[in-house]
């Protein structure tokens, strides 16, 4: 029984890794499919380009493992890009992507004064400290005091198909899906290698999670 | 909504923090790895770490501290100083930092940042600056390097969104006039420069007391506030400095 860090090149592998090993946990990072096959927990790490991401992943034979350890039912958490791509396309480059859990990773488009739509209202990336309301009572920020800020850095956000797989908003000029969850796999757009005491708290409570 | 940052700033010199006054007269302050700790305790937002060891052998000692500030806290971290090439930004990142901040390169050489946001990613590339007030400018504030000391031929506006272009993803500006004067930062260059560009823009020199900070979010559009002094020196807390800035309404993040 393990868990591993899939090593696809995501920017933030190493800051996980830290915060990981912070946390006590006993983990292997991989790039290897059979590894992942065998995984009875993964973390699905991400920083940079999602359509880059995606190609790195089917280099590396990674796309099956997912999908595999999707289907076998083992808690599997994304973060950042790791979000986006867990969806069925990204508008990144306008890239297929995984499509564990359906919907779209959008660019931000803000509406105008005129009613238009463009990237130009707020600044792009959304970069900083921001607030997640939780769906009240989940298992991932139990712990975690209501309208508590974690770090974000991004420009593209998770748009599930079904609002049911949200269990977390953010307000960015918008109001997104911050945090996503469908059977086994929970994934969030922000870091919490990176968001102090409440983002440890998120991933201690993922490796609790049975 | 997004919340305004205080980002703690740490001058480094052979592993030691250090602090200037207007660039000069440098004093040890500290530890670097556990006034990190204790600032990240304290609910700092973000950290700068400025290496400002010239040496080779002082690098070396930079990246030990960068790995252990990584162990240590779980927040973005910035380095700079003395970043020339893309593998001198891969060394800094490896060790733990999201972002590597250029400045004096990056005008000698501005292909240094798109090659660093080809390889890292905007989110990664920070372009700091130091400004000075000279009307003969077009925006009235000359772009100086070398720590401040060489003046050069770039307008501070048009040098930032040249950088954006280029592939910065956020500008840092320092007032060369306000730095270490604890008179509050400078509200026109941060201003000019925040409601210019598309990336986030954060001020840097002169903050002495928490209503600088205020003035700066307010009046200067700034997204994120460099502090350095007024906490160094034990004057205020970044506990009391939020609470002075969220009493004025403006969101910042605190411990809940």
């Amino acid at each position: 029984m393990s868990t591993i860090v899939v090593d696809y090149d995501a920017g933030n592998l190493r800051s996980v890794e830290t915060a990981l090993g912070h946390l006590g946990a006993d983990f292997t990072v991989t790039d290897d499919p059979d590894v992942v096959r065998r995984a009875s927990r993964i973390v699905f790490p991400g920083v940079g380009d999602g359509a880059h991401a995606m190609r790195v992943l089917a280099d590396r034979g990674l796309v099956d493992a997912m999908h595999d350890g999707f289907r076998r039912g083992v808690p599997i958490l994304g973060i950042c890009v790791g979000c986006q791509i867990v969806l069925d396309r990204t508008e990144e480059h306008d890239a297929v992507c995984l499509g564990l859990i359906p919907g779209v990773a959008r660019r931000f488009m803000f509406e105008d004064r005129a009613g238009g739509l463009n990237d130009r209202r707020l600044k792009i990336p959304h970069m900083g400290w921001n607030q997640v309301a939780a769906r009240p009572g989940h298992w991932l920020l139990d712990g975690v005091a209501d309208g508590s800020s974690f770090y974000f850095v991004h420009s593209y956000y998770p748009d599930p198909a079904s609002g049911a797989d949200a269990i977390a908003h953010t307000d960015y000029g918008i109001t997104f899906a911050s945090a996503i969850e469908r059977d086994n796999l929970v994934a969030v757009q922000f870091h919490p290698e990176k968001s102090g005491p409440v983002g440890l708290r998120v991933l201690a409570n993922f490796l609790e999670r049975r | 909504m997004l919340e305004k940052r205080v980002i703690v700033c740490l001058d480094v010199r052979d592993g030691k923090t250090t602090k200037g006054v207007k660039f000069a007269g440098n004093v040890d302050i500290g530890d670097p790895v556990e006034m990190a700790a204790r600032y990240y305790e304290d609910g700092v937002d973000e950290l700068v770490f400025y290496d400002i060891t010239a040496s080779a052998e002082g690098r070396g000692i930079m990246i030990d501290v960068v790995r252990r500030v990584a162990q240590r806290i779980f927040i973005p971290f910035c380095v700079g100083g003395g970043i020339g090439s893309v593998d001198d930004m891969r060394a800094v990142l490896l060790a733990g930092a999201e972002k590597v901040s250029l400045n004096s390169q990056a005008v000698r050489d501005p292909s240094i940042i798109t090659d660093g946001a080809m390889r890292f990613g905007n989110q990664a590339i920070v372009l700091a600056m130091d400004a000075l007030a000279d009307p003969a400018m077009p925006s009235g504030y000359r772009v100086v390097i070398n720590g401040g000391r060489v003046p050069t031929e770039l307008d501070a506006l048009e040098w930032a969104r040249k950088a954006v272009e280029l592939g910065a993803g956020e500008i840092v500006v320092n007032s060369i006039d306000a730095d270490g004067t604890r008179d509050g930062y400078e509200l026109t260059i941060t201003r000019l420069l925040a409601d210019g560009v598309g990336v986030p823009v954060v001020a840097s020199g002169g903050a002495g007391v928490p209503q600088h900070l205020v003035d700066v979010f307010d009046h200067g559009h700034a997204d994120a506030a460099l502090v350095a002094s007024m906490v160094h020196y034990g004057d205020y807390s970044i506990e009391s400095i939020k609470k002075h800035v969220a009493a004025a309404g403006i969101p910042v993040r605190r411990s809940l």
